[in-house]
């Protein structure tokens, strides 16, 4: 009987010892998975992998986001990340009201192409009311006026080796020592020719504000926000991501986001 | 208040299977990750809302937590419908910086969406997988119809509350109303409804299973559901370890363990028990 109740006080105490430590340092235990290079972090990472996967299998390549009726906006479209991009060549743009923009189309097409605004505003045009999910956890709706990228893939022809589609921006948040690190983004062939990807450059009746991606911006709908480049210049072809940034992707990807942005 | 220091031992039961063992413990480290990640997620947009968007230019929040600065150092606020508290120090402000709830709760302590995100999700996979494991054992091995309440258990609830109040607790051969009751809102209700609000918050999901998104009433009014049903599975987190402690801690943790589990010595202490059976 007394040894019954020393083992149950001592293992009290331990286990109290234990769990006051764990919750005290539960903050900090899994610090060490913010580093880049951290084993803890890949195996972490797995699940990101899971859940592309599972949205694949279970989702189709084709299933539309909710499209919403005019009544259910509310609101100007919140602006975030950046609102408007420092470079000379884009303020130049930008004063001009982006006469002179133009979109090019490179890397694995059998057709590189310079799209004029006035090109894109001539393609087959899609209008959409949608809503926008920020990875931070607001949503705004909003309707989005552009070319499907389809549209234009289709006229440059990708090769057979393209998997994946590179969006290089005017926009750029950080310097790095050699200059300005630009933001860019990417998308696979799946969801590059869903019928509700746009290279939008209207929003809410309008042309599309400066501070929400003027002249041109990608909409991938079953996304977050992050994955819908503002500010596009160039779209690129690409059979991997080795010589673009860390090799992630994207810019927030390169930061530690998961590349495939469905949840 | 332990039972097992009263001189009259009762006979050792098999309690707990491997499967409930295992799967419990499990989701244990699960819930501890999923919570702490999720309040650093929680940070990053620190409002709930109630709606089918977030209101920038309308206020749809209901609760808010945030920081200002007051006459001469900045303030945390907490906003709760629309009645404001000053909580610098715990909420909004905190360890001289402006964040929501403080780094001692949340993982990683530093303020980074992305590895919260990344780690938020690998445990959501092996809930989701534990789950689903447990679900599957139960039916086959019987542990589900011990966990399910009965018509009589329902009648024998003012009674058990009573009891529980009393801190008289029966340990019996089978859970007690207030056992069951609680394991199956647990099990069966709040931790499927904790996957599904969690899931109605992806877009992906939302094109797939749009009639979802439209039970709960919109994204924002997800995320909000979600929040609310963490604060029940703490709730319930924080009574469990209570009762475990109160009702003989040394007991509960070796049923939980190795399976084996101490009941009452007397028959008639089982005698109110609905369910009870002789074996």
């Amino acid at each position: 009987m007394p040894r019954t109740s020393i083992d149950r006080r001592t293992f009290l105490r331990r286990g109290l010892i234990g769990a006051s430590s764990l919750a005290l340092g539960g903050c900090q235990i899994l610090d060490s998975v913010n580093r880049r290079d951290s084993t803890l972090r890949d195996i972490f990472q797995s699940a990101s992998g899971l859940t592309h996967g599972a949205q694949r299998l279970l989702g189709g390549d084709q299933t539309l986001a909710r499209e919403y009726s005019r009544a259910d906006i509310r609101q100007s479209q919140h602006p975030n990340g950046s609102v408007w991009p420092t470079g000379e060549d884009y303020r130049q743009m930008a004063l001009d009201g982006f006469a002179d923009f133009e979109l090019s189309v490179t890397g694995l097409v059998e057709a590189p192409l310079t799209l004029s605004r006035g090109a894109l505003m001539a393609m087959p045009a899609r209008t959409q009311i949608t809503r926008h999910d920020c990875v931070e956890g607001w949503s705004c709706i909003a309707e989005w006026t552009g070319v499907p990228l389809g549209h234009v893939l289709d006229l440059a022809r990708p090769r057979p080796n393209a998997r994946y589609v590179v969006f290089h921006c005017h926009d750029a948040i950080e310097r790095s020592l050699s200059g300005p690190i630009h933001y860019y983004e990417s998308i696979d062939m799946v969801d590059a020719h869903h019928p509700q990807t746009i290279l939008a450059y209207g929003m809410n009746g309008a042309p599309l504000p400066i501070a929400n991606g003027a002249p041109l911006r990608v909409r991938v709908e079953r996304q977050l926000g992050y994955k819908m480049a503002k500010y596009i210049h160039t779209i690129e072809l690409v059979e991997s991501f080795a010589n673009l940034g860390f090799g992630r992707g994207s810019y927030w990807a390169d930061r530690g986001y998961e590349w495939y942005a469905g949840i | 208040m332990p039972r097992e220091e009263t001189p009259a031992k009762g006979p050792l039961i098999y309690r707990q299977s491997t499967w409930t063992r295992a799967t419990h413990w499990i989701w244990a480290i699960c819930l501890f990750f999923l919570l702490l990640t999720g309040l650093q997620i929680f940070n990053a947009y620190p409002k709930l809302e109630i709606g089918v968007e977030s209101g920038f230019e309308y206020d749809n929040a209901f609760f808010e937590i945030g920081a200002r600065r007051g006459a001469d150092e900045i303030q945390g606020f907490t906003r709760l419908f629309g009645r404001e508290f000053d909580t610098t120090g715990v909420l909004g402000f905190s360890n001289g910086r402006a964040q929501g709830f403080p780094a001692a709760v949340t993982i990683p302590s530093t303020r980074s969406l992305a590895t919260g995100r990344l780690i938020h999700f690998f445990f959501a996979w092996l809930l989701v997988g534990t789950l689903t494991v447990w679900f599957v054992a139960s039916l086959l091995n019987g542990h589900m119809r011990q966990v399910l309440p009965r018509g009589a258990d329902f009648r024998a609830l003012g009674r058990d509350i009573t009891d529980h109040a009393r801190l008289r607790f029966h340990h019996g051969r089978h859970y007690g109303a207030l056992q069951k009751l609680t394991y199956a809102l647990v099990m069966l209700i709040l931790l499927p409804l904790m996957i599904l609000t969690g899931l109605s918050m992806s877009p992906w999901f939302n094109a797939v299973v749009p009639w979802l998104l439209d039970v709960f009433g919109g994204r924002p009014t997800a995320r909000t559901l979600h929040f609310l049903v963490m604060l029940l599975l703490t709730g319930f987190f924080i009574v469990h370890v209570v009762m475990v402690l109160a009702s003989g801690p040394l007991n509960g943790l070796r049923s939980m363990l190795s399976g084996w589990y101490r009941i009452d010595p007397a028959p008639e202490a089982d005698a109110d028990r609905p369910d009870r059976k002789e074996t």
